[in-house]
């Protein structure tokens, strides 16, 4: 994405501290999609059958353009010489900070149904907020993958709904599903101390307003579902602030092996 | 896949407003809903649609290839069916 001259004004008023603040947080949505994104893109060529094989690659594209958006920023927010390649490659699995959800592996297609559910549930009317960011980059980027996010949403509900009132088979497939991935799926809506921070100047949204709309989705899906909503779970924390599950070592093994290989080698 | 496997579709597009669905091919699906979703990913990747229709293909009847010649070739020598006899106005696109 190309910086417009009104946004480089927006980018400069921010003072050094709040710039810095705010280039952790984009680095965090940027992670946050690129695993997502790698995850789902592990499917390729593996899928149950070859349309759903296309949708999964679909949506891992589009994570993907939401990434390269996000890591540009934020190399522009730090003001070195790191480009996006190098956020995206050359960091040590503590500097990840995407939530513990989506490093969470493939396993079958109703693991990562339920996974992809309790992402774009969150995905979706976080980017809805986001939208209406005074920062222009962050409201452009949103702006541009909330349509997306809408899609994924559609995918991934519809899919909940067919495999939990489904056969007996993807009723319990699903439903195991649910039980090992719902401890993480707090993680996404409980700010941490940096996102309390950048949520009180306003630029990015309060979690808990999100709340309401997230429920009433998620209810209404596992209704359809016949699915009981988990009660009670302790939440799982910590992948904000790069304390991670042993999942994401492998990705990034196998995300970063070329450039650590062959440090700047291009296509 | 097992005897579970899924009902053959045939999908149409849409390329923009104003033009007809055009067959563009055939999708595996449970039923409609999953149909135009699988339509969406699969054919319309490349910006080729604003529009889908999707049907099942044991609902689309053809004709019998044998019969091609009683169906056709009958329209041969007619060329007066033609609309060729008139000058179309400039302005008329799409024809």
């Amino acid at each position: 994405m190309q910086v417009a001259p009104s946004e480089t004004v927006a980018l400069n008023s921010y003072s050094p501290e709040l710039r810095q603040q705010l280039f952790q947080y984009v680095l965090q949505l940027a992670d946050t999609s690129l695993i997502l994104g790698h995850r789902l893109s592990e499917w390729c060529g593996h899928g149950p059958i070859l349309e759903q094989d296309l949708a999964m690659a679909n949506i891992a594209l589009d994570l993907l353009g939401e990434t390269r958006s996000l890591y540009q920023y934020a190399a522009e927010l730090e003001g070195q010489d790191r480009t996006e390649d190098d956020l995206a490659f050359l960091r040590l699995a503590v500097e990840y900070k995407n939530p513990l959800l989506v490093e969470q592996p493939n396993g079958d297609f109703g693991d990562t149904v339920a996974r992809q559910f309790l992402f774009d549930n969150f995905h979706y009317h976080f980017l809805l907020q986001l939208k209406a960011s005074p920062d222009e980059r962050l409201a452009a980027i949103a702006e541009k993958a909330v349509k997306e996010a809408a899609y994924h949403l559609k995918w991934s509900s519809e899919w909940m709904i067919r495999l939990g009132d489904g056969t007996e088979e993807s009723r319990q497939r699903l439903d195991k599903a649910l039980g090992n991935l719902w401890r993480y799926s707090g993680e996404l809506t409980t700010p941490t101390a940096a996102e309390k921070a950048l949520q009180a100047t306003g630029i990015i949204p309060d979690y808990a307003g999100l709340l309401p709309k997230m429920e009433a989705h998620l209810n209404h899906v596992f209704q359809e579902a016949t699915l009981p909503v988990p009660q009670g779970v302790f939440m799982m924390t910590g992948g904000k602030e790069g304390r991670h599950t042993e999942h994401l070592g492998y990705i990034l093994a196998e995300l970063q092996y070329m450039q650590r290989t062959y440090p700047g080698m291009r296509w | 896949m097992t005897q579970s496997e899924w009902p053959l579709w045939e999908v149409f597009i849409r390329s923009k407003q104003g033009l007809d669905h055009k067959h563009v091919g055939s999708l595996h699906a449970a039923d409609a809903t999953m149909a135009i979703q699988n339509a969406r990913d699969v054919y319309t990747r490349r910006l080729e649609g604003i529009s889908i229709w999707v049907v099942e293909s044991k609902h689309v009847h053809a004709s019998n290839p044998d019969d091609a010649e009683a169906f056709y070739d009958p329209a041969n020598d007619k060329v007066y069916r033609h609309p060729t006899f008139y000058q179309v106005p400039d302005s008329i696109k799409h024809m």
